[in-house]
């Protein structure tokens, strides 16, 4: 491997970070929230689908792409209070609802959208981190939507939120022990109904990035399972949201590896590469599962901990 | 318990005969009218694999007495049995045709054994006359012969040489499609390398943009792709400012800008044959196969991205093809140094489906 090719790779991973993690972080915010309440959401990945169709259709219609972004955002609030308004019913197990919201998110952005696969909507726009380099490649890897910074925020904001203030003392309470919850006279329902619903709102978000921006159309396989890898981020991150973007912007680095290595004309293995961000995962949750300090992480009140 | 196995169907099936039987001849006036049912894996928009089918049934309806019913996004279950069963019984389809792989064995099979008077056709090269129904048969287009012209043109239309293709998965008919390409390339401009990048599977969007971005940040002017939906890929491609050339069915209103020509099916010709082969009472073949001298498939109209010398040197490639000229003139090497390709094969040789190599002149591995 020549020096370029190394550099090549290197561009293409930086680039693949900016590019491919946005929906990753939206997804794995939004059900870290509802998580920490004491919830798990695992439709998300039908909320990303039908965000993603909702953006483009209304991108179409409007011509607004960013009105598109925030209609993803309400169909996904939509989604996700069905799921907490669901759950909230007795003996119901809210894994089960999930998947249950899962199919019927998808299935409902394909019949709506077969309108949409077609026509052509307004995208988002981005900017260039890499300008000042003069060199075109290194620009177009940066090209930076605005969403990402978006998301990043997001995570500081909800980081912050959890820490420092009543709402975050609330939502956390909620999630590792509802007696408590409501041994203080908070509604641990109406809290968690409302902490999927903004799950909800913003892995719609993260859908409209997939259809306006990267790779920017609508078609029925776009999403191809990243809305569940995201749910599967959030146990890798431990419930942290600043662990989430890092394992977002990690998964989408490692992603870019297989096309990168495969385009400077390592092509020996690509299957093994392909599969670098499963591998990845696998590796660090084994390295961090088990250790005290994870379980101490994981919400008391979860289904699946229980 | 063979007794009780009656379905809905059989029974509506049934007491619509009792009826017919009881009631006057109806309907007779009708008998030589084709009815044509098709069934596709995903939606017929898609600039794809399934735009190429809808295209073709779409230019059934001008002929007389032809009527066609279509249904979209069936998976390879028994999903497709019921929906094929249903075009026989409530729609009278006198044939049925399944456009996705797995449709084949078993629902086809035995649904082909089930309605003995109705013809099922398949596309993919899987009927075999000693195991499979007289009323079941396969069809499919040598693609290759047109991303064959594709290189020739994207040879001409390259400036540094260097072509990129997306592959989905590295199985015969992929492989043949590149190894084409390049050697349509090569014709035109022998400094020209094909890179490939497969990405594993038939539609993965993400990764699909992602391979696009890949090569042409490798230096690759011209990308092409063998995925389910291309549109990712020409997309990706135009807003990086490279070439594209098509796959499937017309991407050429994706890329204003940088559209040389596509690979496309040519459906048409051979529904059209089976329509009118069924309107005159005759017998359908069983395998129906073929290139451009088939007048099986075709090239997408020349883009703004096609050089004239390109085009000329296409159009000329064409006429060959049609001629039947060799694509694979041997003696050819794999990418490793073995030579694979012993000497000329005919551009429709059975050896040449059992392609599993890459030839010299593209970068990229199958493992």
């Amino acid at each position: 491997m020549t020096e370029g090719a190394g550099l090549i790779v290197f561009v293409a991973i930086i680039g693949g970070a900016l590019r491919v993690s946005t929906p990753f972080m939206f997804v794995a915010l939004g059900e870290c929230l509802t998580e920490k309440s004491g919830r798990v959401n695992l439709g998300l990945e039908g909320t990303l689908v039908l965000g993603a169709m909702t953006a483009y259709a209304i991108s179409f219609h409007s011509g607004s792409p960013w009105l598109g972004v925030f209609a993803a955002g309400c169909a996904g609030a939509a989604l996700g209070a069905m799921h907490g308004y669901i759950c909230k019913l007795p003996k119901v197990n809210d894994i089960a609802v999930g998947i249950a919201m899962m199919l019927f998110g998808t299935g409902l952005a394909f019949f709506f959208g077969k309108a949409y696969i077609q026509p052509s909507a307004p995208r988002l726009g981005s900017f260039s981190l890499g300008e000042w380099t003069g060199s075109q490649q290194i620009a177009t890897a940066l090209q930076i939507n605005p969403l990402l910074l978006v998301g990043i925020v997001v995570a500081i904001v909800m980081a912050w939120a959890f820490a420092n203030t009543k709402w975050g003392l609330i939502v956390r309470m909620t999630g590792d022990s509802a007696p408590s919850a409501k041994a203080m006279g908070v509604s641990v329902d109406l809290v968690r109904f409302l902490a999927t619903t903004i799950g909800g709102f913003l892995a719609g978000v993260g859908g409209s990035f997939l259809s306006l921006f990267y790779p920017g159309s609508w078609n029925q396989g776009l999403s191809s399972g990243q809305g569940l890898m995201a749910v599967a981020l959030v146990i890798f991150a431990r419930w942290s949201p600043i662990r989430c973007v890092i394992a977002a912007l990690l998964f989408g680095a490692a992603g870019a590896i297989g096309p990168a290595l495969q385009s400077v004309g390592i092509t020996q293995g690509y299957y093994f590469f392909n599969a670098a961000p499963y591998i990845l995962t696998l590796f660090i949750m084994i390295a961090s599962a088990g250790s005290k300090q994870a379980m101490r992480d994981v919400p008391g009140e979860l289904s699946i901990t229980k | 318990m063979e007794l009780l196995r009656i379905n809905r169907r059989t029974f509506l099936q049934g007491s619509a005969a009792a009826l017919v039987g009881t009631g006057a001849t109806v309907g007779i006036a009708h008998a030589a009218d084709v009815t044509l049912g098709i069934v596709y894996v995903g939606p017929r928009d898609d600039f794809g694999w399934n735009q190429a089918h809808a295209v073709a049934v779409k230019s059934l309806k001008t002929l007389p007495g032809v009527k066609t019913v279509e249904e979209e996004n069936v998976p390879e279950t028994d999903a497709c049995s019921k929906t094929m069963e249903s075009m026989v019984n409530l729609d009278g389809a006198n044939i049925i045709l399944g456009t996705s792989f797995g449709y084949f064995d078993p629902f086809m099979v035995d649904l082909a054994k089930k309605y003995a008077k109705v013809e099922f056709r398949h596309a993919a090269p899987l009927w075999d006359a000693k195991k499979h129904p007289k009323n079941l048969g396969s069809y499919f287009g040598y693609l290759n012969q047109a991303h064959y012209v594709d290189g020739v043109a994207a040879g001409l239309s390259t400036k540094s040489n260097k072509l990129g293709f997306v592959a989905a998965k590295p199985i015969a008919s992929v492989l043949s499609n590149i190894n084409s390409f390049m050697l349509g390339a090569k014709k035109t401009n022998p400094k020209a390398v094909v890179q490939v990048i497969f990405t594993g599977d038939w539609s993965l969007p993400v990764r699909e943009a992602e391979a696009a971005n890949a090569l042409v940040d490798a230096g690759c002017d011209v990308i092409t792709c063998h995925v389910d939906g291309p549109k990712v890929v020409i997309e990706t491609a135009e807003k990086r400012g490279v070439k594209t050339c098509g796959h499937n069915a017309s991407q050429a209103p994706l890329a204003p800008k940088g559209f040389i020509t596509g690979a496309e099916y040519k459906w048409e010709t051979i529904y059209k044959g089976y329509a009118t082969d069924l309107a005159a009472g005759k017998a359908l073949p069983n395998m129906v196969s073929g290139g451009y001298e088939g007048d099986m498939v075709q090239n997408s109209p020349f883009g703004a991205g096609c050089t004239p010398e390109g085009k000329k040197a296409a159009e000329a490639a064409i006429a060959d093809l049609k001629a039947k000229k060799p694509i694979y003139v041997g003696p050819l090497k794999d990418n490793k140094g073995k030579v694979v390709i012993d000497k000329t094969y005919d551009n429709l040789d059975p050896y040449l489906d059992q392609m599993n190599y890459l030839l010299e002149g593209v970068v990229g591995s199958i493992t």
